[in-house]
């Protein structure tokens, strides 16, 4: 599978996550500098954590404007999947990739722990390596990861089986609507968390967990 | 000769805290009245925090080198070889008037200043570390600045991208008026790629990098080596304002433009900004320095010669260029939306040239401007030689379970989980042990070796006894790098102290510095870099002594390392070392006998014993014959035990020494111990060993249940422990945001 992490001013977690691209996919991801405007050929774009722009105006505002997003977006358009983690959930909620906003987390500090993370939907192209319910363990840390949408907007996600993951056994660490901790856009191509799978892929981390979110993927563009 | 514009009276002398002598040391120097502006650069490389006056004589006593030593003190970081062709590059430094004043920024940019310490010199940092000192909890500041502080060190390394793992929190009135906090940072570099501020070569370009700068910070470095009155809060102008955003692009593009070959020469701007940093370069490789003031990307028009000179806006950095690479360079900061613009020339005629819309502003001696400043012997007197205690003096608890839960909720005893949640702990992904045990491990990108870290220092020891004190605190670091299997390897000392004018206070920084020395020459330990803060006083009142070390382990392999946790049910519990019940300075004679201000002797530190007992559960360590491991140290042996049980969800039985009283051998701060963990099946072995390296091991009991039970005596119960551990520092902020 060819992969490509996308590099905003202010990115700060694309080493992991080209690290641990690599050692799943067995192929070295391209990093995509921000203000290109074209994305190299690649089955899966990833928008890593950090602070892109440091978080000024609001958390993902100004990337969600970059150059790059443009491609981005077409190339979710034509199916191609696209995640985003951490910042890089809160910059496709910005671009209107995927709906709702994160806003500031209800204890308003910084929290960076592991949760417990319950897959919602275990058949998504995000999450088809996990069982449905599946628990897994999984380290969040961000201070703008409190899932915010209108009613409606959140009664169709739940309806239509876009929530994948959710905090699970009330470790919430952020005041999420309906303990919602990763979206899917309505075609299930794209697909942004808040917690750090990239974070979680080898004994060191604790646990191996987080591979299985990047396996899904390599499964489904097979 | 240089016009005056402006009147040098004794006033505005006193003003830039240089003294009636020193004054005249500089119109000796120059021959003749120096400009404002010279004056300025004069007040900020000559206070206390640039020119170590005061310090410099008893620093040069410690030891800075060693097998492994790249680079000792003097440069912007320290430089540890860790084979390989690599090498791990670490200090400490302290921003305690900025954080008292302003918390957010002041700590912000400690972090800040301290990182860019570290990647100045080609390094990506991997760890950052801060010891943290509060004033008392009821103290009505308190809360706030703890707010500040945690969330200005958060907020800075979490943007930027670094580990916070681990450090100190402690609490006293001391602090009330004054905190403290010491910012850490160590970060990986090619043994061989290491960059250096020592200027070389006649006619280079000097370039300025990073943003621009501003009037925040003007004479910061002044007012840190000044004590506060009153009207502390007025200097918060002085405090610079932080933007990690900026500091992450100038790592990224510091790093790319290294290995691009351009760099001859770097040195951050820190301390008095851009007159520290070109002085530095000049001075340290015997070169003038010729700079064009109206070529500084400046945030607001019309600054002054004088604040371009002095102030301290962060996120900036001074180099050498090698002019063939100067097009290359500029690119590679365009690319990152940095300034870039060069701002001068090194020149061979060993003057400091200041000019300004085509005037010259100061023209100065550099050498005697940087590594010529004043020095001081001050005159200092020894603390008597405190008393031990005997521990039959100290009344004994009724309760010892209801006294353990006690010691376990107290401000400086309690769970920092509060803290370090504000951290992001695990970015980089290779946080082998994080926050909460005895040393923090990181794995060396891509493995298998490992580096440790620690910050330990005990303040009421160093008040006790400060010789006794400094041993202490490098001991206790040299301990907790060994309790998770790791070769101490060095140290950076971050030196809190009050006044130095006063021979008291002189005399205390001169015991710790003496203490330090010690454990260093016996342990093996050099200090590589350090950082000094005087004039840690509030109206007329010092901080307690506070030494502060930071150490740096490493382990071959990390999957070598063990933690404090107890691992599984049935195993054997081991005490290592000798156990005197020695209550002196204890935590329990402090805060629950209540004897606050009581003055017998603190723990003696035998550095022999020491290294003998740490070498040997190091070997143990390393051979995988041991589950756990934690050394003991504030709170006793008991303390140790039922950390160990809480991080495991494991409680254990064990039996008390038969001769010692109960609480002294439960509480007593007897030094080089550790509580080992082992099968069951190995234990006999294990003391065997031990006996044979003539390490004194004691089979303390076993690990299981829900419970710590002492002899078979009432249950103390681990849910309700770890409650009163977990709870009272979220509780106190809490309240706090009630107010």
């Amino acid at each position: 599978m060819k992969s490509a992490v996308v590099v905003f001013p202010g990115s700060n977690r694309e080493r992991d996550m080209l690290r641990a691209l690599e050692t799943i996919t067995g192929t070295r991801p391209a990093a995509v500098w921000h203000a290109d405007r074209d994305l190299p050929d690649t089955d899966l774009v990833v928008l890593c954590g950090g602070f892109s722009y440091g978080d000024y105006l609001r958390t993902g505002a100004i990337a969600a404007r970059g150059n790059i997003m443009p491609a981005i977006a077409k190339a979710a358009d034509r199916g191609v999947r696209v995640l985003g983690v951490c910042n890089g959930f809160q910059i496709l909620c910005e671009a209107g990739l995927l709906p709702g906003v994160l806003m500031r987390n209800a204890g308003l500090k910084f929290v960076c722990k592991h949760v417990d993370l319950e897959v919602a939907n275990a058949d998504t192209d995000f999450t088809r390596k996990y069982e449905a319910g599946q628990v897994w363990r999984c380290p969040v840390a961000h201070g703008d990861g409190n899932y915010f949408t209108d009613p409606e907007t959140l009664k169709r996600l739940e309806g239509e089986g876009r929530v994948g993951l959710r905090y699970a056994h009330g470790t919430n660490p952020n005041g999420s609507l309906n303990d919602i901790a990763g979206i899917l856009n309505e075609r299930g191509n794209v697909f942004g968390l808040m917690p750090h799978p990239e974070n979680m892929i080898e004994p060191l981390n604790g646990s191996t967990d987080g591979r299985a979110l990047f396996e899904s993927v390599l499964e489904a563009v097979a | 000769m240089i016009p005056n514009d402006v009147r040098i009276t004794p006033e505005l002398i006193a003003e830039h805290g240089l003294k009636p002598d020193e004054y005249q040391r500089i119109l000796d120097l120059i021959g003749r009245e120096p400009t404002l502006t010279e004056l300025g650069i004069f007040s900020a490389m000559w206070n206390e925090h640039c020119s170590y006056k005061s310090s410099k004589k008893w620093l040069r006593t410690l030891p800075t080198t060693g097998p492994r030593v790249i680079c000792g003190p003097g440069e912007n970081a320290g430089v540890v070889d860790i084979g390989d062709g690599q090498a791990i590059i670490f200090k400490m430094e302290s921003h305690n008037h900025p954080s008292y004043i302003e918390p957010h920024e002041g700590a912000a940019t400690g972090v800040g200043g301290i990182l860019r310490d570290v990647f100045t010199m080609g390094a990506r940092p991997i760890a950052a570390l801060n010891a943290l000192r509060f004033g008392e909890p009821d103290h009505p500041r308190t809360r706030h600045i703890v707010s500040g502080v945690v969330a200005g060190v958060g907020g800075y390394g979490n943007s930027f991208g670094v580990p916070t793992i681990g450090g100190e929190v402690n609490f006293d009135p001391s602090y009330n008026g004054n905190c403290l906090v010491n910012a850490f940072a160590a970060g990986l570099a090619d043994a061989d790629k290491i960059f250096y501020s020592e200027a070389k070569g006649v006619g280079l370009p000097i370039v300025y990098l990073g943003s621009k700068t501003g009037r925040d910070g003007i004479h910061g470095a002044t007012m840190a080596s000044a004590e506060f009155g009153e009207n502390s809060e007025e200097k918060r102008p002085t405090v610079q304002i932080g933007d990690p955003f900026s500091e992450k692009l100038l790592l990224e593009a510091c790093l790319e433009l290294m290995a691009s070959g351009a760099v001859i020469a770097i040195q951050d701007m820190g301390a008095a900004g851009l007159t520290c940093s070109a002085v530095e370069m000049g001075a340290k490789g015997d070169l003038g320095v010729e700079l064009d003031l109206d070529k500084v990307p400046c945030r607001e028009d019309g600054m002054t010669a004088y604040e371009m000179m002095l102030s301290e806006s962060q996120e900036r950095m001074l180099m050498v260029l090698d002019p063939a690479k100067e097009k290359e360079a500029e690119a590679i900061f365009v690319k990152w939306g940095l300034d870039f613009a060069v701002i001068g020339k090194t020149t061979d005629d060993l003057r400091f040239l200041i000019k300004q819309h085509g005037q010259v502003m100061a023209d100065l001696p550099i050498k005697e401007l940087g590594d010529q400043a004043p020095e001081y012997d001050r005159p200092w007197i020894a603390a008597e030689k405190p008393k031990p205690l005997d521990p039959a003096d100290v009344p004994a608890p009724n309760d010892i379970g209801d006294v353990l839960t006690r010691m376990l909720a107290l401000p400086d005893m309690c769970s920092r989980r509060w803290v370090w949640e504000q951290y992001d702990h695990l970015i980089q992904g290779n946080t082998a042990i994080g926050p909460g045990g005895d040393a923090a491990v990181i794995r060396v990108e891509n493995g298998p070796k490992g580096l440790a870290f620690t910050l330990d220092v005990t303040p009421r020891y160093c008040a006790a006894d400060p010789r006794e004190g400094g041993r202490q605190a490098v001991a206790e670091c040299w301990r907790n790098l060994t309790a998770v299997g790791a070769e101490p390897l060095a140290i950076t000392d971050n030196l809190n102290f009050g006044n130095p004018e006063k021979p008291d206070i002189m005399g205390q920084f001169v015991g710790c510095i003496e203490g330090i020395g010690d454990a260093c020459r016996a342990l093996d330990f050099p200090v590589v870099s350090g950082n000094v803060s005087l004039y840690n006083e509030t109206n007329g009142k010092g901080i307690l002594p506070t030494p502060a070390i930071g150490a740096v382990g490493l382990l071959d392999n990390f999957e070598q390392r063990v933690t404090v946790a107890f691992k599984a049910a049935g195993e054997a519990i081991v005490l290592i070392g000798e156990t005197k019940g020695h209550l002196g300075q204890s935590i329990y004679l402090r805060d629950i006998a209540g004897k606050t201000n009581d003055r017998s002797a603190p723990p003696p530190v035998d550095l022999a014993v020491e290294r003998r007992n740490g070498d040997f559960v190091r070997t143990e360590i390393r051979a995988g014959r041991t589950t756990a491991v934690h050394d003991i140290s504030d709170g006793g042996i008991l303390v140790a035990l039922a950390e160990m049980a809480m991080a495991g969800g494991l409680g254990a039985s064990v039996k008390p020494d038969a001769v010692l009283p109960l609480h002294a051998w439960a509480f007593g701060e007897d030094q080089a111990r550790y509580l080992v963990t082992m099968p069951e099946k190995e234990a006999e072995a294990f003391i065997a060993r031990a006996g044979k390296a003539g390490v004194p091991a004691t089979r303390l009991g076993t690990t299981g249940g829900n419970e710590l039970t002492l002899n078979g005596g009432v249950p103390i119960s681990l849910t309700g422990i770890k409650a009163a551990h977990e709870s009272w520092l979220p509780a106190y902020m809490a309240a706090g945001a009630e107010l």
